[in-house]
């Protein structure tokens, strides 16, 4: 059988059999204890300085981000946006808590369909699970309230994203991930900006096969960040 | 793929007076090294992190068996398969296998060097399954039925021209005498007819850039999005991977994502990493309902403990190539297979055998740059020195290389000659040189002196400059 087959070559390779149960033991201990390496000074910053990298960072990678201070201004910055790019008003959003609370009635021509992302569909909201100000990454893990396909259908992705979610480094976003009931969740996009290809040339052209742009409306919902 | 590597030299020749491919070269070698170096030069703790990346892969290949089952357990408690395959053959069949009971008509495929070492391409085609590439470099490559010529930029030895030529030729449904204004209206034609393919595929195939045991986990970087899409929408998501792709947590990656777009294309970070687990969920809307894992030996559980263990740290970053003069000089289908650049003349013989590689480890000048730039601090020159030592002790050498390398030791072993000899040799053809200081021809050299000039050497040995320069520093 092949895997036997592997397994045993390799511990042929390192000249021994399979490990014995102590060394196991401390292995499983490191997986358990899934020690953190070197983190970059840059996100390690007080939390306004946080938000602001992170700003910097989606803009850096042709992302754009709108920032409101309450949930009732979310509807007119999905709407102001839209109209900004020359969108629809139709758009499909994640069937999140969040996003399902949010006064969207407050804008009527704005028309939000709950689900995942059809072909046909050119605006998607999505809801942000957190943001990393490392590298202006948005962490997207699948869920039945938020579907992967919103991620990369549509041409134009919004992501609704609280102040409060985000984090400095990769490793603060996969700690908050860890606590949730499910993990591991069976998808975990980390998007950083627009899609894009560089193949033609070695030239870089945004809009490959996912969105072509990406807009973040962050919420502010934590008075220490506000600098 | 069939190899041509044997043919490393004719094809290198080709390749140098191949003008299409030479401007492509051109075009891009001053920027290969500069994106990396500004991403580099922006992150602080890049060299720290180069010698954690290179702990992280040495830890777990010293573990990897403990690591594989780990992973493999745990693939299998989030719902997804895992199929254990040996050699090529396995891995092709298990491809061929799943599609099949899927009842495939079309494959679409994220890219993936494994998927090229494998050529499953041409098995699915050979069984009535219609595979299709979704990256961009990979789509016209395989309209123009062509290997890729470097690991992260496929079509990186075509120019705009060739594009165009070839999406007119096989796009026929579009008006012949549209018009392509700028790069990105090729891109958006390929768009717009993948995401029909993305949308009506059976099965989507994905490599992996790690593996993650804690969680059973497969990782995709990409820029385009066609990776997600593809593992996305089909009803099964095969993954392929190699073994050496496995690393113990999420940390673990993490530490190794921050060497590996700085390091392949100067980005902080890709725009697309993202790690799939099993297949769909009792809620989920979407995502495939079957998740399968074809894990591929292929040779490389025989590096280890070898004097090339160390290349399995390797995180197919492409950066030793974007700075090698050799890969720059010929390009990537002169190596003749699957992997190019440095990283390839020390995977390569381990993969398809020395005999027909041997080649491809003579092919550097041994500058050093790949192992400088290396993320995870592969001693390349050294193990291409180990494999031409290979190379030699399996006679594998041509009769007058071995002939001259004999000579050579003939004298090494004598010291006192050697350095006669060598100093008879210098200020000889210094002497022969006159003037001017180099020669446009010579005996012996005529290999060399074809393409370019040989310096004549100026002055003494460096044996007699250094015991000149010892004496005189001496009170």
């Amino acid at each position: 059988m092949s895997r036997q087959a592997i397994l045993g070559a390799i511990r042929r390779g390192l000249r021994r059999g399979e490990l014995p149960e102590d060394q196991k033991l401390g292995l499983r201990a490191r997986l358990t204890a899934h020690p953190r390496h070197l983190i970059p000074a840059r996100s390690q910053v007080p939390r306004p300085a946080q938000i602001a990298l992170f700003i910097r960072n989606v803009e850096k990678e042709f992302g754009t981000v709108a920032r409101v201070t309450d949930a009732a201004g979310i509807p007119p910055a999905v709407a102001e946006y839209l109209a900004a790019q020359n969108l629809p008003t139709a758009f499909a959003m994640a069937p999140h808590p969040e996003l399902r609370s949010i006064p969207w009635d407050s804008r009527p021509l704005l028309h939000p369909r709950e689900g995942r992302a059809e072909p046909t569909d050119l605006v998607s909201v999505q809801h942000g699970y957190a943001g990393i100000a490392e590298t202006g990454t948005l962490m997207l893990p699948s869920s039945p309230e938020r579907p992967t396909t919103l991620n990369l259908l549509c041409d134009t992705a919004i992501v609704v994203l609280r102040v409060s979610n985000v984090c400095g480094p990769y490793e603060d976003a996969w700690d908050r991930l860890r606590a949730e009931p499910g993990f591991m969740p069976r998808n975990v996009m980390l998007v950083t900006g627009p899609s894009r290809s560089a193949d033609i040339e070695s030239t870089l052209e945004l809009g490959a096969h996912g969105p072509r742009r990406v807009h973040v409306i962050l919420l502010d919902d934590d008075p220490a960040a506000i600098g | 793929m069939l190899a041509t590597s044997p043919a490393f030299k004719q094809n290198a020749t080709e390749a140098l007076g191949n003008p299409s491919l030479q401007k492509a070269l051109h075009r891009t070698r001053p920027q290969s090294s500069g994106k990396r170096a500004a991403a580099v030069a922006a992150l602080p703790e890049f060299e720290r992190l180069r010698d954690i990346g290179r702990d992280i892969k040495d830890h777990t290949l010293a573990h990897l068996d403990f690591y594989l089952e780990t992973y493999a357990d745990n693939v299998e408690r989030a719902g997804g398969h895992v199929h254990w395959c040996s050699s090529a053959d396995d891995a092709r069949d298990a491809v061929l296998q799943i599609c099949r009971r899927a009842d495939a008509r079309t494959v679409t495929k994220g890219k993936s060097m494994v998927s090229e070492e494998l050529a499953i391409n041409e098995h699915l085609e050979k069984h009535g399954i219609t595979p299709i590439e979704t990256d961009l470099g990979e789509y016209i490559l395989q309209i123009r039925g062509e290997p890729p010529s470097h690991i992260i930029g496929p079509a990186f030895h075509l120019n705009r021209e060739d594009w165009e030529e070839s999406f007119r030729k096989v796009h026929t449904d579009l008006p012949a005498d549209r018009v392509f204004h700028e790069r990105r209206d090729i891109m958006t034609e390929a768009r717009v007819l993948l995401r029909e393919k993305f949308l009506a595929a059976d099965v989507g195939i994905t490599g992996a850039n790690f593996l993650i045991a804690e969680s059973g986990s497969s990782v995709i970087v990409t820029n385009e999005g066609n990776g997600d899409l593809t593992q996305t929408l089909p009803r099964v998501h095969i993954v392929l991977a190699s073994i050496e792709k496995v690393v113990p947590t999420l940390e673990d990656a993490t530490s190794l994502l921050r060497l590996l777009a700085r390091s392949a294309t100067g980005q902080d970070f890709s725009v697309y990493t993202t790690f799939s687990t099993g297949g769909r969920r009792p809620g989920d809307l979407d995502g495939p309902e079957e998740y399968h894992v074809v894990l591929v030996d292929n040779g490389r559980s025989g590096m280890v403990g070898t004097e090339f263990h160390d290349m399995l740290r390797c995180i197919r970053c492409a950066a030793c190539m974007n700075h090698c003069p050799v890969y720059f000089a010929v390009g990537g289908h002169s190596y003749g297979w699957v992997y190019p650049g440095p990283m390839g003349s020390v995977l390569t013989p381990a993969l398809i055998g020395i005999d027909k590689a041997a080649n491809l480890p003579n092919a550097s000048t041994f500058c050093g740059k790949c192992e400088g730039v290396c993320p995870v601090k592969i001693p390349l020159p050294k193990l291409m020195r180990h494999w031409r030592e290979r190379e030699f002790e399996r006679h594998l050498t041509p009769a007058i290389a071995r002939a001259n390398l004999g000579l050579w030791a003939w004298f090494a072993r004598r010291p006192a000659l050697y350095r006669l000899a060598t100093r008879a040799a210098a200020v000889g053809l210094g002497l022969m040189g006159g003037k001017r200081g180099r020669f446009t021809k010579l005996p012996f050299a005529g290999s060399w002196t074809d393409g370019r000039d040989l310096p004549a050497p100026e002055g003494d040995t460096f044996f007699a400059r250094y015991a000149h320069a010892q004496r005189k520093a001496k009170p």
